[in-house]
């Protein structure tokens, strides 16, 4: 520790690494969220964020504006999502399984369309300096605030009110509670699961154009870890609230960060053990908060990972 | 609103009484429809290179001789075959009950870890290599049928859903295997690439006679065989996919649904970690790196096209195998990048399962009048 703040470096780091690593956490299960609103569930979405993070980067690096980067990772999500939608509209196809396919396609697409984009470096996204009263230059650096968290927050604080007072967040959760009641209202299921998981998936793209563009900044085959499925997890932990994914991927940010800052003060025997804390994470907060005996509170109706 | 079941398990074979006729008609349907989904699959994946500037027919031409040519290029498939035919079946039999397991790279990273643990050990004192293998087959197996069987306990004590809990439980599972490969079971001497201790050339297991395939490809058919005798014939079985079909039903007969849950994926988790066994005890002897190859994932994607019959594994990993076995001639001969493999199995994937809509659709395939 070169700084002189010793053992604070650890908390200090988690801190920094809960706002810098929760945006694409927050953006996915954001997605993710308005998606099982709907009453389906997307488990593709680690592979619409792979995809996001190839075609964020790509586009950036192509045109020199990483904010085109940003859109078009949007559309390449949107693209995914609206794949997704359509093969989950036919008749007894299940959903979850079609998840897996997403998964799977979206990165292998993703690998293949980026290969010529490894070694290039793009113009990523710029930061907010919050941390200039300080003189240490760790603070400095905990407090560098993206734009795109300020959007994710601002996202999800539109997404908590849109659910409540709007006819559009109205219709999506009777869909997602009751698709008998929103086909006696005149709506098309499909119709409103399809507008739902492509908009789920346009953000979970940009979660992923966070990855490559801003945090770690790059593009390569192992960008993602898994973030797309955890948001699927931390969705089920926020109990469908917007507001709660927000405090839920500032805690899952704040784990994933924990590795590499015990590895800053020099801890480094269990490193592997530390990167895995996100996903025990996850998996205890799943075991705690799930039940076999009643459906979960707050869950929409037709969901079927609930039941 | 009564909530609708999931079926995975296989479609019982046409409903309408067992005739001979009924029955024929039921097993083309179940083989026409996954080959005509992996005919559109190629014919998507034929356009995706038209519109990468290359020629599908001098793609698929490659596939054909890399995967499928010569003696050669059949013993790579084949090799390539071995382990997706038992990770395969750590998806197909949690399936007959009803769950979607997508673990089958943690179980056999973990088993290939446990066995090369347990070679190391018991060949310190001196048993023969027979002895050594059997108990690295163990070792493995229950290394990989306890990992999985945390999945179905998890979800018939707590309601976890498997299909997460699964996936999250591999990262776990490659986070400790890389914990111990480069830390306390790192053997000294393995400077570039960190592995276990080496379970010596002696305890190797050899490879088949006339062939030069390993006997993980056996270990995978025998696997198969006697998985599809006991979905299919034996009592258990028939009340797994009762259990599949309809829980509630199974609770109302008062079958053990934790039991066969559980049971399900202690021995799909079994037979993934023998996968692992076998890359340690033929391949690799360690256990290293090489071992995270993506065959779990690659096994999702065998037990979907099969549709979960333990049977239908063997050819369909085999077609599998051989086309990740082309991978490199692709790579080396039309300058496509290694995820061109990557790309046609996602593609398939995704026609298989919209496949799933067409079953009871045509009547070619139903006897007796259409309602």
């Amino acid at each position: 520790m070169d700084s002189g703040l010793g053992w604070w470096g650890v908390p200090i780091a988690v801190l920094g690494g809960a706002l810098r690593v929760s945006t694409p956490f927050l953006f996915v299960s954001l997605g993710e969220c308005l998606t099982e609103k709907s009453g389906r569930i997307n488990l593709g979405l680690e592979g619409v964020l792979v995809m996001g993070a190839m075609s964020g980067y790509a586009i950036s690096y192509t045109t020199g504006n990483p904010w085109l980067g940003v859109l078009a990772a949007g559309f390449a999500g949107l693209l995914l999502g609206v794949l997704h939608a359509l093969v989950c509209n036919l008749p007894r196809v299940n959903d979850i399984a079609v998840g897996i396919g997403l998964m799977l396609f979206g990165t292998g697409v993703a690998f293949f369309l980026g290969k010529p984009y490894v070694q290039p470096k793009a113009p990523t996204l710029p930061a907010i300096p919050l941390g200039g009263w300080s003189d240490s230059p760790q603070i400095q650096a905990a407090l560098q605030i993206n734009v795109l968290f300020v959007l994710g927050l601002a996202l999800a604080l539109l997404l908590h009110w849109a659910f409540r007072n709007t006819r559009w967040g109205m219709v999506v959760r009777m869909a997602g509670d009751s698709a008998d009641a929103a086909k006696a209202m005149g709506y098309s299921v499909s119709g409103i699961r399809l507008a739902a998981t492509a908009g789920g998936s346009f953000l979970a793209g940009i979660g992923g154009a966070f990855l490559s563009l801003y945090y770690p900044g790059s593009w390569n085959e192992g960008l993602s870890s898994g973030q797309g499925l955890m948001a699927v997890a931390l969705v089920i932990f926020a109990r469908w609230r917007p507001l709660a994914c927000f405090w839920a991927a500032l805690l899952f940010g704040g784990a994933a960060a924990l590795g590499p800052a015990l590895q800053s003060v020099g801890i480094t025997s269990g490193y592997y053990l530390f990167n895995a804390t996100p996903y025990v994470l996850t998996l205890a907060i799943m075991v705690v908060t799930c039940s076999p005996k009643r459906t979960l509170s707050g869950a929409p109706g037709e969901l079927s990972v609930t039941r | 609103m009564a909530p609708q079941a999931i079926t995975l398990g296989p479609v019982p074979a046409a409903t309408p009484g067992p005739s001979p006729s009924g029955r024929l008609r039921g097993a083309a349907e179940a083989v026409l429809i996954p080959l005509g989904a992996l005919v559109v699959a190629m014919l998507l994946f034929g356009l995706f290179i038209l519109l990468i500037g290359k020629s599908p027919l001098e793609v698929y031409g490659f596939i054909y001789k890399g995967g499928f040519s010569t003696s050669f290029a059949w013993q790579n498939t084949l090799a390539r075959a071995a382990p997706l035919i038992l990770t395969a079946l750590c998806v197909a039999l949690p399936a007959q009950a009803g769950l979607i397991i997508i673990g089958g790279e943690g179980a056999l990273v973990l088993g290939g870890l446990a066995s090369a643990v347990a070679g190391y050990q018991i060949g310190l004192s001196g048993a023969s290599p027979a002895v050594v293998q059997v108990f690295m087959a163990l070792a493995a197996m229950v290394a990989g049928g306890a990992w999985i069987a945390i999945g179905g306990a998890l979800r018939h004590f707590r309601g976890v859903n498997e299909t997460i809990s699964s996936l999250l439980l591999t990262y776990i599972a490659l986070a400790l295997f890389n914990h111990f490969v480069e830390g306390p079971l790192r053997d000294p001497a393995s400077l570039n690439k960190p592995s276990t201790m080496p379970i010596g050339e002696a305890n190797m297991v050899g490879m088949l006679p006339d062939l030069d395939v390993h006997w993980g490809l056996v270990y995978g058919v025998v696997f198969c065989v006697i998985a599809f005798v006991l979905v299919r014939y034996s009592t258990p079985g028939f009340a797994l996919r009762i259990v599949g079909g309809n829980v509630r039903a199974a609770r109302l007969v008062g079958l053990p649904v934790g039991v066969l849950l559980i049971g399900s994926c202690v021995l799909g988790g079994a037979a993934a970690g023998l996968a692992g066994m076998a890359e340690v005890a033929a391949v690799h002897g360690a256990a290293n790196a090489s071992l995270i190859a993506g065959y779990g994932y690659a096994g999702i994607l065998v037990a979907f096209i099969a549709r979960h019959n333990p049977l239908a594994i063997i050819p369909v990993a085999i077609l599998l195998g051989g086309i990740n076995a082309s991978g490199g001639m692709l790579q080396r001969r039309l300058d496509l990048p290694d995820a061109t493999v990557l790309v046609l199995q996602g593609i398939a994937f995704m026609t298989i399962l919209a496949s799933e809509t067409l079953y009871g659709r045509f009547r070619l395939f139903q006897s007796g009048p259409q309602k």
